[in-house]
């Protein structure tokens, strides 16, 4: 259905993301709840999401074209761009040497030069290899050439840990690339997170780092008929309150709002109301959401992934105690990945990565309910 | 004793005992059929290592002469040099032997000769040239390369290109600017490559090729301006000195990180192939370059994609302290090509005439073939690396001035457009009057010129300015105006 869908409004021009994202904003006000329309039937898992915004970009501008390890004929090592090849033929679904720093270049001069790359990470793992053309000749582009040259690239692929894939293949990036101007840096989590964000940073004039998570791909999440329709943008910049709550905001991105979603209902059991903020956005951050969640709940719990030290909560809590200090009724609680690189076994991995227990553990202390201060409880 | 314990050595040791060797010795060294007694200790130690490293020939070239070589080892099968292809072997072979099997790649014939491909042939590969040292053309039709319009504003550009480096290197050293880096001795690669590109073809520079952007228009103001980062020039005062980039004029601004440009030209080339444009892309590099990650996949990438670039190196002997025999064990760049499936020639880089037409040559099969090609132009960097080097440090003032004098491709082409009667010492003496006047003149005014308001350091970190930004600039302004004296009276707001 959403196929026929997808044709009828095939021709509607493309409106720009700070267009669509003025007009979703007066439809639906950011503090509102988001989860529930009144026609949404239809479930998509995010793997479908990706592909068919992809397919819908690739098909709206014939500039945008698709660069990777097997993205083509083995249609995409996680499935991903799978029937693209097909459709629009190897002039832009392009099969590449296993060259990260050789492909990511490439795509960066392209850019320059006015196509608009999709590259796929197999991992965002391996785009250390290609880390200085993302940094140095993405990101700053636009201001070391005074504006003119802007690199409209997306570097998308999964983030962070899947599971039972060792060290150099668990880390989560987040941090590290949401600390650099000049980039924007996008983490979804739903379906309709997945359309809309990847839409919006294929439209983007400016270098997006997309960060997806591998074991999100096969999850089926409800969508909207207006997050079917293909000129359907989400805002960059702009978080979801994914879940209303007065007690304690969780802010989290990624798989991580599906744990914190679930350690919701669990303290709501202990009659902690908690409201939980899908970040959707690392760079740009929404603090103006999130503050003006903190003054009203007056807690925060912050939890991703990734390494401790330096991570996305830690200028989370900055920016919350920079803005709304006065109005914090307990420390800032912060939850992270374990600060080791990721053991393998399963149990320790297991023990590496937060947990739902773990979230609800910390808002319980964060609400004084745990009859002990230390962290680590 | 097997052959795999025959063939162990250590490449560093042995490689820096017989740099020495050879550096100080300019001759020619012929083949030697055996290892020579001067090193049997290394072999004895490199005997003791765990493993066993396969060797080839080597050859060896001095920076200075490029006529030195030595070939280091051999094995009872083939002396270094031997050509391995299977001409010989098809005579010898039975029927059986030559069938080949048809691989993923392609049909590979077979062999019962063990023959291992040499490191590096005997006799290096040679350089296009048209006019010899003394600006005597070496062939009849070389009137017929060039137009005297052509050729004089190559000339006058190489002109102008030394003496605006001139005065902008001295002005580093007044402490006027923070850095600089020159292009002595490279004037023909720069003026003579861009003589052969049209206005469309898309020129990705490393940073010692500013004589491209000065054939295509960037005027010496301009230059002066981005160096001085003033609010005039283009740059809102973003870069360092010599990162230029014009939009308008096909440049894109330079990028320090090494070599990067040479994917991106592969991507810009692919982005023309969808144009389907009659203009190539062309990227220069410099043999130090060549050994970043980044310019064997932009190569190898650029022979699948069937992208057109003219890849340009500019071989001139240094990368800072490091000297060619240092950087690569191969006969220099231009073999490297072969190695991707690329088409390669090697040119005389400080004859304007050769550079002129080997890149117009290869623009032309860049650009109807639809494929890339390589270049590597022969010179000798008589610069200093930057203002930052000193180059005495580490080669002698003779090799420099031997070089800067004998070999000097500004005097080769003066030579050789004089004997024409399109030159002599009345226009040469104004065109020095007039480019040395021209670069004082811009430095001047780029000095004194206003340096990029404040909101410009805001601006471009997005295509639009984002809210955040905007609110650090009202932060900064209410900051600088609560405090004045913190901050200097002439800034620009």
């Amino acid at each position: 259905m959403w196929g026929i869908l997808r044709q009828k409004v095939g021709g509607a021009t493309c409106l720009s993301p700070q267009g669509v994202g003025s007009h979703m904003l007066r439809l639906r006000p950011v503090t509102s709840a988001l989860r529930n329309y009144s026609s949404a039937a239809k479930e998509m898992t995010v793997r479908d999401a990706l592909n068919s915004a992809l397919d819908e970009e690739m098909a709206a501008d014939p500039n945008v074209f698709v660069m990777g390890e097997e993205v083509g004929e083995y249609q995409g090592a996680y499935k991903i761009t799978k029937g693209l090849l097909d459709k629009y033929g190897p002039e832009r679904v392009v099969d590449t040497p296993i060259t990260e720093a050789g492909f990511a270049g490439i795509g960066v001069g392209s850019a320059y030069h006015g196509l608009r790359p999709v590259i796929e990470f197999m991992t965002f793992n391996f785009s250390m290899q290609a880390i200085d053309h993302i940094i140095n000749s993405a990101a700053k582009s636009n201001y070391m050439s005074a504006g003119q040259i802007n690199v409209p690239i997306v570097f998308r692929g999964p983030n962070g840990p899947a599971a039972g894939v060792g060290a150099q293949h668990s880390q989560c990036y987040a941090a590290w690339y949401g600390s650099v101007p000049g980039l924007k840096v996008l983490v979804p989590y739903s379906s309709e997170d997945a359309r809309g964000l990847l839409k919006a940073a294929i439209r983007d004039p400016d270098p997006v780092v997309f960060l997806e998570n591998e074991l999100l791909y096969g999850e089926s999440f409800p969508v909207s008929a207006e997050a079917l329709d293909s000129s359907f943008c989400l805002p960059i910049g702009k978080a979801k309150i994914e879940r209303e709550g007065k007690d304690i905001t969780i802010t989290a991105f990624s798989k991580m709002v599906g744990y914190a979603l679930k350690a919701a209902e669990i303290l709501k059991k202990e009659g902690i109301s908690a409201e939980v903020i899908n970040l959707r956005s690392i760079r740009p951050l929404d603090r103006a959401t999130i503050n003006v969640s903190v003054r009203k709940t007056n807690r925060l719990l912050t939890v991703e992934e990734g390494f401790p030290q330096h991570g996305v909560g830690a200028e989370i809590c900055a920016s919350v105690v920079e803005d709304s200090f006065g109005y914090l009724d307990a420390p800032v609680e912060r939850i992270a990945g374990a600060d080791v690189p990721t053991p393998y076994a399963a149990n320790l991995e297991r023990m590496a990565f937060p947990q739902i227990e773990d979230i609800v553990r910390a808002a319980k202390r964060a609400c004084y309910r745990s009859g002990t201060m230390v962290a680590t409880a | 004793m097997s052959m795999l314990q025959w063939l162990t050595r250590t490449r560093t040791g042995g490689g820096n005992f017989i740099k020495k060797i050879i550096c100080s010795n300019l001759t020619l060294c012929p083949n030697q059929a055996t290892a020579s007694s001067s090193f049997p200790s290394l072999l004895s130690n490199s005997r003791n290592r765990k493993g066993a490293n396969f060797a080839f020939g080597y050859s060896y070239s001095c920076s200075s002469t490029y006529a030195a070589y030595f070939s280091a080892r051999h094995y009872s099968s083939m002396k270094a040099g031997e050509q391995i292809l299977s001409e010989e072997d098809e005579d010898e072979s039975t029927l059986e032997e030559n069938q080949g099997t048809d691989f993923p790649g392609g049909q590979i014939a077979y062999t019962t000769k063990m023959n291992f491909l040499p490191g590096s042939s005997e006799k290096r590969v040679q350089c296009y040239r048209v006019l010899d040292e003394d600006g005597y053309p070496m062939q009849s039709n070389v009137s017929e390369l060039v137009s005297k319009e052509v050729a004089l504003k190559v000339y006058s550009g190489m002109v102008t290109l030394n003496t605006m480096d001139k005065y902008f290197y001295e002005a580093q050293r007044q402490g006027r600017l923070s850095f600089y880096l020159t292009s002595f001795g490279e004037e023909a690669i720069n003026l003579a490559s861009a003589a052969a590109l049209s206005s469309d073809d898309v020129v990705l520079a490393q940073y010692r090729e500013p004589g491209v952007l000065l054939w295509r228009g960037f005027t010496v103001q301009d230059f002066a301006n981005q160096c001085f980062g003033n609010n005039a020039g283009h740059g809102k005062g973003r870069q360092m000195p010599i990162h230029y980039g014009s939009k308008n004029l096909n440049f894109i601004t330079i990028s320090s990180p090494l070599t990067t440009q040479l994917p991106q030209a592969v991507g810009i080339a692919y982005s023309l192939k969808m144009d389907k444009k009659d203009s190539c892309v062309v990227a220069f590099f410099g043999d130090g370059s060549a050994s970043e990650g980044d310019f064997h996949a932009a190569l190898n990438f650029a022979a699948v994609m069937d992208a057109p670039v003219v890849f340009i190196c500019r071989n001139n002997g240094w990368a800072i302290s490091t000297p060619v025999t240092q950087q690569f064990r191969s006969d220099g760049i231009v073999v490297k090509g072969q190695g991707y499936g690329i088409p390669s020639i090697r040119v005389d880089g400080n004859d304007a005439l050769a550079v002129y037409n080997v890149v117009r040559s290869a623009r032309q099969i860049a650009i109807s073939e639809q494929r890339p090609i390589l270049i590597e132009a022969m010179t000798y960097r008589v610069s200093h690396h930057s203002t930052s080097d000193d180059s005495t440090k580490y080669r002698s003032v003779d090799e420099i001035e031997h070089w800067k004098t004998v070999h000097s491709p500004i005097t080769r082409l003066r030579k050789w457009v004089e004997r024409k009667g399109w030159w002599g010492n009345k226009e040469e003496s104004k065109l020095h009057f007039e480019a040395t006047k021209q670069v004082k003149q811009a430095i001047d005014e780029a000095e004194k010129e206003e340096k990029p308001p404040l909101r410009d350091m805001f601006t471009d970190v997005y295509y639009e300015l984002p809210s955040n930004l905007m609110e650090q600039e009202t932060m900064l302004r209410e900051t600088i105006q609560r405090h004045p004296k913190d901050f200097p009276k002439d800034m620009p707001l």
